[in-house]
């Protein structure tokens, strides 16, 4: 565990060449340390999303957090709240330019000495699709999607999220994957996530699935009257073990992670 | 869950946000977590100018219970207003 972090916000180059503000948060010392992309919720780039930024810093990845709500929160000056309603009503992020944000993003790593070169991608709620389509997109280690909605199944009818199922893709997966999801979601449901892993399976993918009962849509989100502890503190020890396996843990000082 | 359902409709009014008062040019409602809320889902309502920028809103998460009884308010509200309110 580090106890040792710096964290602040930086600007990277997104889609497009636009410039656009992320939250960064990194271990201190000479690494080599893996590199995070988080992804997240359709609340935007709150608070709770930069404690998780911090959160695996503090085990030892340096960790980024685009924002994807920049354009419409009035160039990242809008509060994050507004800025997902303003992202709301326009239809959701783009699918071409969550890419391009996020490969920004990473690639802003590269100019630290201390980044390995090795990333990887997690994403909750809607970031879980979008995170899945980062790896189906860009050349990544490992990616983590968090009960992402709609890589299987359209959104309902009357939604204005413009988003399109992605799981016919399977096979362009470029990295290994880890699926955590809730047996009482029903975005995704049960079956959907079944759907998907006969896909992943179909395409010969490596992936790794955890479903847990008694938990539903969001249960990582610990602000949030959806959090199940037991779920949450699983899933976190799956995701170090995912990404210690295919980003490379570097131990900190004091304990291991 | 998050229900993605979003209507959307135009309104002419106004409200008063964290900057003051603004003219509306539209409404949305939907059910979905709060961001505010200490419940699992709420229906959120925003009341926007997007013209005048994403900090133009209003926002308001209320069970779907009181929901309900706020619709009944306002249709039981414009009833007793008569020709007023037509």
């Amino acid at each position: 565990m580090y106890t040792g972090l710096i964290a602040e916000e930086v600007r990277v180059t997104g889609h497009e060449g636009l410039e656009i503000n992320a939250y960064l948060a990194r271990p201190l010392g000479p690494g080599p340390f893996g590199g995070v992309g988080v992804v997240h919720h359709m609340p935007g780039f709150d608070e709770a999303t930069t404690e998780i930024a911090r959160k695996f810093a503090a085990h030892g990845y340096m960790a980024v957090v685009p924002n994807l709500h920049f354009r419409e929160g009035d160039g990242g000056k809008a509060a994050p709240d507004d800025a997902a309603a303003a992202s709301r009503a326009a239809g959701g992020v783009p699918d071409e330019r969550f890419v391009g944000d996020l490969a920004g993003a990473l690639r802003h790593l590269e100019s630290y000495e201390e980044f390995s070169g090795k990333k990887g991608v997690i994403g909750y709620c809607s970031g879980g699709r979008q995170a899945f389509l980062a790896a189906l997109s860009l050349d990544l280690d490992a990616a983590v999607d968090c009960y992402g909605a709609f890589v299987v199944g359209n959104p309902p009818e009357g939604t204005s999220l413009r988003v399109t199922p992605l799981v016919a893709r399977t096979g362009e997966l470029r990295c290994p994957l880890l699926g955590l999801f809730g047996n009482e979601d029903k975005f995704p449901s049960p079956e959907q996530v079944d759907e998907l892993e006969v896909a992943l399976e179909q395409a010969g993918k490596t992936y790794e699935f955890h479903r847990y009962d008694g938990a539903g849509h969001g249960f990582f989100a610990v602000d949030r009257t959806m959090y199940r502890p037991e779920a949450a503190v699983d899933g976190w020890q799956r995701i170090f073990e995912f990404f210690g396996r295919h980003l490379g843990a570097t131990s900190g000082e004091g304990a291991s992670a | 869950m998050c229900t993605y359902v979003t209507e959307k409709t135009a309104v002419d009014g106004s409200a008063k946000g964290a900057a003051g008062w603004f003219r509306l040019s539209h409404a949305l409602a939907y059910v979905d977590h709060p961001y505010h809320s200490p419940y699992e889902h709420t229906l959120n309502l925003d009341f926007i100018d997007p013209a005048a920028g994403p900090s133009a809103r209003v926002a308001v998460e209320l069970t779907p219970a009181s929901a309900r009884e706020l619709v009944r308010c306002i249709e039981s509200a414009l009833e007793a207003a008569g020709e007023a309110a037509r």
